[in-house]
């Protein structure tokens, strides 16, 4: 089984039995997830350069107006960068705004991270150059004062190695899962910011058969339509491997 | 009514604030090449939401002064490597903001008012960077309750491709409709097409309903796949290998300029 395979089971628990999902471009892991938790519980999923699986019909702004009526109850983000504060910087790296390295930008982070209920952060690289102490730009503040109007935020991180929950009281994350080859002291050194932890975490678990059966049947042949070149790589070129 | 891509450039004045749509819309990449073979300078460009491929060969040409944006990258081909170096060496300005933001600036001016409140931005840096922006307390809540105020914005010109226009020169744009936002908030509008069509959309209410009135619209030149590399809905798909070889090339100063020159003698071939 590939670590992708296991990324996707990890998420589609993180979304559990929720209404409604949207997934951007370029995410074949979260969009997998999200038709995984589709199989499960009938999720609408909202997939949004597919043309048929994007039913929005009042152009670009739509995501963002249904969105900031409490219409999606999950989105995934990520970030060049990610602190211990779940601060994200989609921006780039150095002093603004010359900076050192330019990223693409924001995108609709600044808005989404406030209103979407459970927003799942995603970053597949876990190193003390992805996740820092501060980030060098804030796109979208991990937290907000009591006063702002805040519905949405960060639920959890996953990176390749770690799956982190986040305590929107505390604003910390806080170790609820490791992979099996990881120990907290091995994640600590891997982790630029510091991050509350048992002393026994478990290692996350593998991938159950029925899972990997609703994957084959159901999830596979929708990847495969959108993301051919994934899809075979992850799964093989003819079903779940 | 109908002119050609060469006199659409030209009409656009150096210096504009132009509004452009994003990859998965209507980019007008022909009009684009001839906004750089006509050496066009200081343009301001606003992104709805975000710009990729058109909006780095523009900078990557040296045409542009000024980009607002909630991001540029070339997708699924990876970032848009004229505009980055643009960014790193300071010889351009970003307006980084987030894409309902510039919705709503646009939306305000649609609706004729000064103003719209929008969600989200606090505590970030975007908001920290933008001295045109406002916090103001919710006049209707009992207590606090900030919110950020986004100005109008109106452009001078929009630019965008459209699959087709009609014989009273109404746009086609199926349900893009950030395409008629564009429209709306600008000045002048300037659409190349794929095909002109005799009659009207307005006809019937099925092609109506994706229809933008021509009352919108300045100026429409003829130019089938006049969005190409870039894809046009169901009209036809990405260029993949196009994408990903200007994806190379433009990673070198060097290689944009050849990709450049190769890419506007293409375009005058396709014209004679």
């Amino acid at each position: 089984m590939t670590p992708e395979i296991q990324r996707i089971a990890t998420l589609a628990e993180l979304i559990g039995p929720a209404r409604h999902v949207a997934v951007g471009a370029a995410s074949p892991i979260p969009a997998a997830a999200s038709w995984l938790a589709r199989a499960r519980h009938g999720t609408r999923v909202t997939v949004l350069h597919d043309r048929r699986q994007n039913t929005f019909t009042d152009g670009a702004r739509e995501l963002f107006d249904l969105a900031g009526q409490g219409r999606i109850d999950v989105f995934f983000l990520g970030g060049v960068q990610i602190d211990g504060a779940a601060n994200i910087n989609l921006v780039g790296t150095g002093d603004y705004p010359q900076l050192t390295k330019r990223f693409p930008g924001s995108f609709g982070s600044a808005y989404l991270y406030f209103v979407v209920p459970r927003v799942i952060l995603y970053r597949e690289e876990h190193s003390p150059r992805t996740l820092v102490e501060r980030v060098d730009f804030v796109s979208a503040p991990g937290t907000s004062p009591p006063e702002t109007f805040r519905p949405g935020g960060p639920t959890h991180l996953l990176t390749g190695k770690a799956l982190f929950a986040f305590d929107r009281e505390a604003g910390r994350f806080g170790l609820a899962a490791r992979a099996p080859e990881e120990s907290v002291a091995s994640l600590r050194a891997q982790t630029g910011f510091a991050f509350d932890a048992a002393a026994d975490v478990p290692a996350w678990a593998g991938v159950d058969a029925a899972t990997l059966e609703t994957l084959a049947d159901v999830v596979v042949p929708a990847l495969r339509a959108s993301y051919p070149a994934f899809t075979d790589r992850v799964f093989g070129a003819v079903g779940a491997g | 009514m109908i002119t050609t891509v060469q006199r659409l450039a030209d009409a656009i004045p150096d210096g504009a604030l132009l509004g452009v749509p994003p990859d998965y819309s209507g980019v007008a990449m022909a009009v684009t090449l001839e906004l750089v073979r006509r050496g066009a300078r200081d343009l301001r460009l606003f992104c709805l939401p975000q710009g990729n491929m058109h909006v780095d060969i523009l900078v990557g040409a040296g045409c542009v002064a000024e980009v607002e944006t909630a991001a540029v990258t070339l997708g699924e081909h990876g970032p848009a490597p004229c505009f980055n170096r643009a960014v790193e060496s300071g010889r351009i300005v970003v307006k980084d903001t987030t894409c309902p933001a510039l919705h709503a600036a646009l939306t305000a001016t649609e609706r004729g008012v000064p103003f719209l409140p929008v969600r989200g931005l606090l505590g970030s840096d975007l908001l920290k960077r933008r001295a045109d922006y406002r916090v103001v307390d919710n006049p209707f809540a009992r207590t606090g309750d900030p919110i950020v105020l986004v100005p109008a914005v109106r452009l001078d010109a929009a630019l965008f491709h459209a699959p087709r226009a009609d014989g009273d020169g109404n746009l086609w744009i199926g349900r893009r409709r950030e395409l008629a936002t564009l429209a709306h908030a600008a000045e002048r509008s300037f659409v190349s097409v794929d095909d002109v069509v005799d009659g009207s959309f307005f006809e019937t209410e099925t092609k109506a309903a994706g229809a933008l009135s021509g009352l919108y619209v300045e100026g429409i030149a003829l130019a089938p796949g006049g969005a190409q590399p870039l894809g046009l809905g169901d009209h036809y798909e990405a260029d993949a290998a196009a994408l990903a070889a200007y994806a190379r090339a433009a990673r070198t100063e060097e290689g944009f300029e050849a990709w450049l020159e190769r890419a506007l003698g293409e375009a005058v071939v396709a014209r004679a």
